[in-house]
């Protein structure tokens, strides 16, 4: 039985923003060819290619792996398609992950991406179902309410939300790539600003964003092959995604149980037994402030209540103890389909030690997160410096 | 992108930055036999949802199936008229096209006798006063407005009963 | 390289028909999850990877394949993945994260249900968004253009599209839960008016709603599962350019590159099940794959008697993989295409022991 080491070499980003001018082709093609040139690869030395995004309304565009086989340099090859929720960048990479690791293929090529300014997005979400309750808010109004529920259990203050939204903005001013570069954004101005889905500010959410990461995987040889050229690789240290239902009697959608088992399944892949210790930095899913010391608890960096008093003290700053969401996060970026890889991107960039202005000093071990509908989908994988 | 020049004829002229194609498909949605039992319900007033033979909980609006047990739910059970606000939000984003006043209240709502919370709107109370654990009662159109859509309960309102304690609906919180 | 043995133990799928209109797609999946759990003699808690494969464009509803998902009752929490793709895609996936060791049992569920909407404006939505979308071309339309095509260079006549209709519907006599059957004459068929011409209507797949499910079982655990499992001896995808002037549409390359990376051609097949939405598109593949007269094509209709978009390449796998559990055949080798005129193709070969 194969299972193969997986090592990622390249990997490519656009510059995310309320519009690219590129076509659907062009901004994928514009990642993937970034992501060959950080592998030193070109279009004809991918075996296959594996993309996702999700939904194909976002666009308008069904099923447009069909369309984008040209400018992905797909002709003859394999050419899958990944569609999962918001996790679906997580989820497209893992599955390119397991081409290698399965020993199928030795070099592929996965993209993720969506042009939000292609179409409506709001409009695409919210295709009414006369038979279902009305939605009444979009996706602020859905997840508010489990944001007030954590704020009574855990008790924390309220500006913790604040706190995040202030360290994920000014972390984005280190990332070229980010969408929002707010340099006069300051803790007064994040509280200032109106209140949109109540606890939810406008300078807590995630904007809307054209955009696409692509990443270059392959197996030991080609990892040690890098390596040995000095372009070092990351190691796919673990990887696992889970699920539970949408809604259902008595789920816990602050601390879903979904995400605690994919967490510490991901985490005994990569023997890690105490996370807080063994990881160097997290790249997680938030595209709401609150959800930092929701996941903190979620992902078993501290008892369950505790996630905000991390924030409070800092660890979750760039130069803190956890840094977390040192890009920026989805908080100055939501390209949708694509948001996902890019914290798998990230935590790849982290221990390969090419985050630049935005770099933990010595990140050996990094942890990529992301999630998708209501809490309920889950994909992660743990990336290191050192050969599994 | 790489830099594309163009022939000295179309110099001057303006690049095309993007196109507008409209798309407009139709289509004719089943709600299944599930949420038709239901929503005929909906249009004598009365909320009924379905409890599941494995797991035993009631849930509303009923979808045919158990998430949990991935088993059909056909055991109906008539549910109160009134609820507790499990948790909620304040909208200040004017969503529904001006229809609201902003800020209005979207909240859970955990109607008496089921084990799932509903989404619906708060109204007839100042919107700073809505908490966790209120009481509140459906608020339905004029019967001849009435269809077979859950939009037939105008709102939700607070019907004067005391708070509900947080451990009676923290399951869902 | 060695691959683990995978094998589909157990398959199900719906009475298919034009249009389920009282049921929703949960509904329409739970019986038959049941039946193929059944069939393979387990519980849910057996399952260690669930897949499916359906469109978000069918059901006109983004993220459709949340709700839809109920219908398995995910809980505990489960490893489980969507493709937006065709079933067979999704067994695709399963079988890799099979080879990996940690997933013995996987289920796999696909389903499509056209009524809703328009399927022909539908699918014209898969096309390039600023060049051929905006012109609405129709998937019936852009197959007319491959027939003639393929008329035009002499690959196939009329005649043999109408002879591959009528042997459709004959093998779908013995097919339950086939939505066309019966017996039909090739002279009559070819009296019939023209319907996007060069195609008549018997050349084209019915509109379908239906589903299917598929168990997948490695090494011991398929032998525990399943008396006579279908062995998954090789499985590859690929696509071809979407413009379709770069390609050549009178054949299908990318059948024939799956087919070589599938090992098809070390022994001969007993059956083909094909996924071929238009008759000449069942000539094409044929060719392809240089089928010989002797082997038994589309034994259950094929799509061009049940055509549930999303599901009927699944289909296809488990019709292949049924007969070889019954003892029918010792080596098939089951198709699923995506995309216009047969721009992405997947090949399956199953054997028996």
């Amino acid at each position: 039985m194969a299972s193969e080491r997986v090592a990622i070499v390249g990997i490519g980003q656009t510059e995310h923003r309320a519009t690219n001018d590129g076509s659907i082709a062009g901004v994928v093609r514009q990642a993937a060819s970034r992501a060959l040139e950080d592998a030193r690869m070109d279009w004809a030395d991918i075996d296959a290619v594996v993309i996702g995004k999700a939904p194909d309304f976002f666009e308008g565009v069904m099923m447009p792996e069909l369309y984008l086989a040209d400018a992905l340099g797909a002709v003859g090859k394999p050419m899958f398609r990944v569609h999962t929720a918001g996790s679906v960048g997580g989820s497209t990479a893992l599955v390119a992950q397991d081409l290698v690791a399965a020993g199928l293929h030795e070099r592929v090529l996965t993209v993720a991406f969506e042009k939000q300014s292609e179409s409506e997005a709001m409009w695409a979400l919210s295709v009414a179902m006369p038979f279902q309750p009305p939605m009444h808010a979009g996706a602020g109004g859905y997840f508010a309410p489990h944001i007030r529920s954590y704020i009574r259990r855990s008790g924390a203050p309220d500006h913790i939300g604040i706190l995040v939204a202030l360290k994920d903005r000014l972390n984005a001013l280190k990332n070229p790539c980010a969408h929002l570069h707010e340099a006069d954004i300051t803790f007064d101005s994040v509280r200032d600003s109106i209140m949109l889905w109540d606890p939810i500010r406008f300078s807590e959410t995630c904007p809307s964003s054209d955009g696409a990461c692509a990443m270059v995987l392959t197996n030991e040889r080609g990892g040690d092959a890098a390596a040995a050229e000095g372009r070092a690789p990351a190691w796919v240290k673990g990887t696992a995604f889970r699920s539970e239902p949408t809604m259902f009697a008595g789920r816990d959608q602050v601390n879903p149980r979904g995400g605690q088992e994919c967490a510490a399944d991901v985490y005994k892949q990569a023997g890690i037994d105490d996370p807080r210790a063994d990881i160097d930095c997290v790249e997680m899913y938030v595209p709401f402030s609150w959800f930092e010391p929701m996941w903190l608890e979620n992902l078993h960096f501290c008892p369950e209540g505790e996630g905000w008093k991390m924030v409070e003290d800092g660890v979750t700053q760039l130069d803190g103890d956890l840094p977390v969401d040192m890009s920026g996060g989805v908080l100055s970026s939501n390209p949708i389909g694509a948001s996902g890889m890019l914290r798998f991107a990230e935590a790849a960039m982290q221990v390969r030690g090419q985050a630049g202005d935005h770099q933990v000093p010595d990140a050996r071990t990094a942890l990529g997160h992301a999630y998708g509908g209501g809490s309920q989908f889950f994909a992660m994988w743990i990336v290191g410096a050192q050969k599994p | 992108m790489t830099d594309i020049s163009l022939p000295e004829r179309l110099r001057g002229a303006e690049p095309v930055r993007s196109i507008r194609t409209f798309a407009r498909l139709e289509y004719a949605y089943t709600p299944g036999r599930a949420a038709s039992r239901f929503l005929n319900q909906v249009t004598n007033k009365r909320l009924v949802g379905q409890r599941c033979p494995v797991c035993e909980k009631v849930y509303v609006p009923p979808r045919g199936s158990c998430p949990t047990d991935g088993v059909p739910t056909e055991d109906e059970v008539e549910l109160g008229q009134s609820g507790t606000i499990v948790s909620f939000c304040v909208v200040n984003v004017p969503f529904m096209a001006n229809l609201m006043e902003i800020p209005y209240v979207g909240a859970l709502i955990q109607l008496d006798g089921a084990d799932i919370p509903i989404m619906h709107l708060i109204q007839e109370v100042p919107y700073d006063q809505v908490h966790m654990g209120m009481r509140v009662e459906a608020v339905w159109l004029p019967d001849d407005e009435i269809g077979p859509t859950l939009e037939s309960i105008v709102h939700f309102r607070p019907n004067g009963e005391p708070d509900a304690p947080y451990e009676s609906y923290k399951d869902n919180a | 390289m060695k691959m683990r043995d995978v094998a589909i133990v157990s398959f199900a799928q719906t009475h298919h028909e034009r249009a389920t209109r009282e049921l929703n797609e949960v509904e329409m999946l739970m019986p038959i999850l049941s039946e193929a759990l059944a069939g393979a003699g387990i519980g849910k808690d057996r399952v260690d990877f669930v897949c499916s494969g359906s469109s978000d464009y069918l059901a006109g509803q983004p993220f459709s394949f949340v709700v839809t998902l109920d219908a398995f009752g995910p809980w505990p929490p489960i490893s489980e993945s969507h493709v937006d793709m065709d079933g067979a895609w999704a067994v695709y996936e399963a079988w890799v994260k099979m080879q990996l060791g940690k997933v013995d049992v996987a289920l796999i569920y696909a389903y499509g249900k056209s009524s809703p909407g328009d399927i022909r404006r539908v699918l014209s939505r898969q096309l390039d968004p600023y060049y051929l979308g905006p012109l609405w071309v129709d998937s019936v339309a852009l197959a007319a253009l491959q027939a003639r095509a393929g008329l035009d260079a002499g690959a196939f006549s009329v005649e043999d599209m109408a002879r591959v209709a009528a042997a459709s519907r004959h093998n779908a006599m013995s097919n339950p839960y086939a939505q066309l059957s019966g017996e039909v004459d090739v002279a009559d068929l070819l009296a019939e008016a023209d319907f996007v011409a060069p195609l008549h209507k018997h050349d084209c797949a019915p509109v379908t709603d239906g589903a299917a499910v598929v168990v997948l079982a490695a090494g011991g655990a398929a032998r525990e599962l399943c008396d006579r499992p279908a062995w998954i001896r090789g499985i590859d995808h690929r696509i071809e350019p979407h413009a379709l002037g770069a390609r050549d549409l009178t054949t299908s390359v990318s059948t024939r590159l799956a087919a070589e990376h599938a090992g098809l051609g070390a022994k001969p097949v007993d059956v083909a099940e094909l996924h071929a939405p238009f008759t000449h598109q069942e000539l094409i593949l044929r060719r392809a794959l240089g089928l010989d007269e002797d082997v038994s094509v589309n034994p259950s209709g094929g799509a061009l008697c049940a055509n549930p978009v999303m599901a009927a390449g699944l289909i296809r796998m488990g019709e292949a993989a049924r007969r070889i559990s019954s003892g029918k055949a010792d080596r098939a080798v089951a198709h699923a295409t995506s995309g216009p005129c047969l721009q992405q193709n997947l090949l399956c070969v199953l054997e028996g022991d």
